[in-house]
């Protein structure tokens, strides 16, 4: 009795996750950004001190690249030193307020959800 | 006593040289082939039976595939699903080199700037590469956020510049950092077991909560890792 009740039920398990993979791929489309803030704390504590460093690294490294390739001494390492700190504080801002927009611009209608958590 | 970094020290196991150019096959390069190994029989192993209801075992695997399929969801969106098989790549291997340095006598190759570095240079060209396919020349105008006045221009270009160069380098140290930090700390701890007799259990104990730490750390830096991947992608195809 039972095997002969199987081939129906894999049947319906079949349409059953036929469903539920379309309902998953409707929902996905369009709020490609939904997951960012919820990579828990400790995660993003661990990331925001390298990401300050990083960019204050690149920017020294590229300040005494080209100081040293131009001769202009000690002018451009320290542009270069305030351009990376910057862009250092610009990543970890990032980080708090969901990756890929920049410092001052939100996308409309992002404020009241960051608001709440 | 042992000198806590010498767990860190690369020792070559067949001696190669190249046109002057050192390829040896190392202790480092060996514990990459057993990761290999042991993501490759942990994948075929799991879905040996590829059973309706599934075992324990296929459903570790199982399990592993949907972590990283709903993160590409999530992130990204059902583009993502064209880089599955590179991410879940990325995630199986810094996740079992990481697993795999926690074994005693076992070597971290996590922990060496080089392996991580090269892992994320990788991941940096290719998705610049990728946004360049994808946007061609409009690429740029991922240096310049919408809505910028115009004199701000030449000061916010060369900080956007710094932050995407800064990605690459972020990537690797912070991956590096943290298994080099911890693999030496669990070593210096177990240095004063010896050194403290009948005490000693204190810093064991220590021990036994920081093994437990690292393995978190373990996961924690190989999820990291990955979402980062996931979102340099995302970044690459939608732009800003």
């Amino acid at each position: 009795m039972a095997e002969g009740e199987k081939p129906t039920s894999l049947k319906d398990l079949d349409e059953r996750l036929r469903a539920a993979r379309n309902s998953r791929t409707g929902t996905a489309k369009g709020d490609s950004g939904k997951g960012r803030g919820e990579q828990g704390g400790l995660g993003t504590a661990l990331r925001v001190g390298v990401d300050l460093v990083a960019a204050l690294g690149v920017g020294v490294g590229i300040g005494l690249l080209l100081d040293y390739w131009l001769g202009t001494k000690p002018w451009l390492l320290i542009v270069f030193f305030l351009l990376g700190a910057a862009a250092g504080f610009l990543n970890v801002f990032r980080v708090a307020s969901g990756y890929g927009l920049a410092a001052g611009y939100k996308k409309p209608g992002d404020e009241d959800v960051k608001d709440k958590d | 006593m042992a000198s806590p970094l010498e767990q860190f020290e690369i020792h070559p196991i067949i001696p190669l040289q190249v046109g002057g150019v050192d390829i040896s096959f190392t202790n480092s390069s060996l514990y990459m082939v057993i990761t290999l190994v042991l993501i490759a029989g942990f994948m075929m192993l799991g879905m040996r039976h590829r059973a309706l209801v599934p075992n324990r075992f296929q459903c570790a695997v199982e399990l592993s595939y949907e972590f990283i399929a709903n993160l590409l969801r999530d992130t990204i969106g059902n583009e993502g699903r064209k880089y599955f098989p590179f991410v879940f790549t990325v995630f199986m291997f810094v996740l079992f080199g990481n697993l795999l340095g926690m074994t005693p006598y076992s070597f971290t190759f996590t922990s060496h700037i080089v392996v991580t570095f090269g892992l994320a240079i990788v991941i940096f060209i290719g998705v610049t590469i990728l946004g360049f396919a994808k946007h061609g020349i409009h690429f740029f105008s991922f240096f310049l956020p919408p809505g910028t006045p115009l004199p701000m221009w030449p000061l916010l270009i060369p900080i956007e510049v710094i932050s995407y160069l800064s990605r690459p380098i972020s990537l690797s140290v912070r991956l590096f950092a943290n298994m080099l930090a911890g693999h030496t700390l669990l070593k210096v701890i177990a240095g004063f077991i010896a050194m403290l007799g009948v005490f000693g259990i204190v810093p064991f104990a220590f021990v036994v909560v920081l093994t437990g730490l690292e393995i978190l750390i373990a996961f924690l830096q190989a999820y990291v890792f990955t979402i980062l991947t996931c979102l340099y992608i995302n970044d690459a195809l939608h732009l800003h």
